[in-house]
């Protein structure tokens, strides 16, 4: 049963200072709408306790990707199909354009937003892994100003964030890789499109004179949030590609998830096969 | 309660208005005021595309998109592709190769494929399999449906 449409309210605000005052003059009131792709299908299943909506699809302050010296910003609107489509992320952040294309369907990437993806706080979002892996951070506006957060310090818990009911995504600010750079991209659903990931990883890492100089490795669907296998990471890092220590890495992984059953697949299946993406992005890694 | 807002579209060419709730659904504004009922719905959460409408020149779910949210825009739904009696060079291709069998998800597809041949006028296999990967069908097991989008294309590409 669908949810009850007179109950429900959506507001257009004019521009962004608008959206911001209203969020703080009636916090918790007013749930933040972008694509709908997410917010849509719990009310379509008459599970969304949310009845009322501030439309942000319409903000020119919160689109685009604009490419700076040292970083990529994307708009918190930024669709999974402008990602596909830009040709400096491509170059820069290629797992990126994975993630997009790896989401839903064309009609969702045309309609889902960056933004979106990470509020709505899904441990199985398929960018989230990317974000991680690149190191990115978000710019966070409210009528007290702009406060920036590194990504893998916004997930606080299970669907709960560092963002205070006044407060929106307005940007996400990634540093464009330098030096010779390893990109990985792996997700492990139930078919290429639809799919909600069983287990998803990404990762990134700048190569010196033969050594994992830097390596961060993001997750999805282990953890009750999109996690850094920073155990993982650390048995790599310093490594020469020669030597790198695969089973030590594996191993180290188990402190950096939690898996759960679910619909989607089991607690053992999860863990096995996280390790065993591991395995083949390092292999990959050390093979150059 | 919300009061009800006028929404401008332009639909399959034509402008149309009309009363409703914002937060209505595209999909039940299409249906049940302005009686276009060749969008269908099948899952009402985005998976099977048997709502997919083009809104603004994109693919969407109609499903997921709210009234307030298409205020102003151009859509085109399974009715617009045939010119009366004269179905689109896409259809007349389905029809050719038998690419519906009960039906239900043939307009998402029609308008799925429509949207692949206008961006991409002469897809690969591959290229055709994405451009449909939103839409599912339980009845032809799609090959039908594939033969038809390629014979569309080689037959002058997009179809209008």
């Amino acid at each position: 049963m669908r949810g009850y449409l007179p109950d429900c309210d959506i507001r257009v605000p004019a521009d962004l200072a608008d959206a911001l005052a209203l969020l703080a003059a009636e916090p918790g009131v007013w749930t933040p709408f972008a694509g709908g792709t997410d917010l849509m299908v719990v009310y379509n299943a008459g599970r969304l306790k949310a009845t009322h909506f501030l439309d942000l699809s319409r903000l020119a302050e919160l689109r685009g990707i604009r490419e700076e010296a040292t970083h990529l910003v994307f708009g918190a609107l930024t669709t999974y199909t402008e990602i596909r489509d830009c040709r400096a992320v491509h170059q820069h952040f290629p797992n990126l354009v994975k993630s997009a294309r790896a989401t839903g369907a064309l009609a969702i990437q045309n309609r889902g937003t960056l933004g979106g993806n990470i509020v709505n706080a899904s441990p199985a979002a398929d960018t989230p892994p990317s974000l991680l892996a690149y190191g990115a951070e978000l710019e966070l506006v409210s009528p007290r100003g702009l406060r920036r957060v590194a990504y893998d310090c916004f997930h606080l818990g299970y669907k709960r964030l560092d963002l205070a009911a006044d407060e929106l995504v307005a940007s996400l600010r990634m540093p464009k890789p330098t030096g010779r750079s390893f990109h990985y991209f792996r997700k492990v659903g139930t078919r290429q499109a639809q799919a909600i990931s069983k287990v998803c990883l990404a990762a990134h890492a700048r190569i010196e004179a033969g050594v994992v100089a830097e390596l961060r490795i993001g997750l999805g669907s282990v953890a009750p949030v999109p996690q850094r296998a920073r155990h993982a990471e650390a048995a790599i890092i310093g490594k020469p590609l020669s030597a790198l220590p695969i089973a030590a890495a594996q191993a180290a992984l188990l402190d950096d998830i939690s898996p759960i059953d679910d619909i989607r697949a089991s607690a053992h299946f999860r863990l096995v096969v996280t390790q065993n993406v591991l395995g083949h992005m390092l292999r990959e890694l050390a093979n150059g | 309660m919300a009061e009800r807002i006028t929404l401008n579209l332009k639909v399959n060419g034509e402008a149309r208005t009309v009363n409703v709730h914002p937060f209505a659904r595209l999909l039940d504004v299409l249906r049940e005021e302005l009686r276009l009922t060749g969008t269908k719905e099948g899952c009402g959460e985005g998976e099977c595309g048997a709502c997919t409408v083009l809104l603004d020149d994109q693919v969407v779910n109609s499903c997921l998109v709210p009234a307030v949210q298409a205020q102003g825009c151009a859509i085109t739904t399974v009715e617009g592709l045939a010119r009366g009696e004269d179905l689109s060079s896409l259809q007349a291709a389905f029809v050719a190769h038998n690419g519906a069998q009960c039906g239900f998800c043939t307009p998402g597809m029609l308008i799925a494929a429509t949207d692949l041949l206008n961006r991409c006028p002469d897809p690969t296999d591959g290229e055709i399999r994405e451009g449909l990967a939103g839409n599912l069908c339980r009845c032809t097991g799609y090959a039908k449906i594939l033969d038809a989008v390629h014979t569309a294309a080689t037959d002058g590409g997009a179809p209008r």
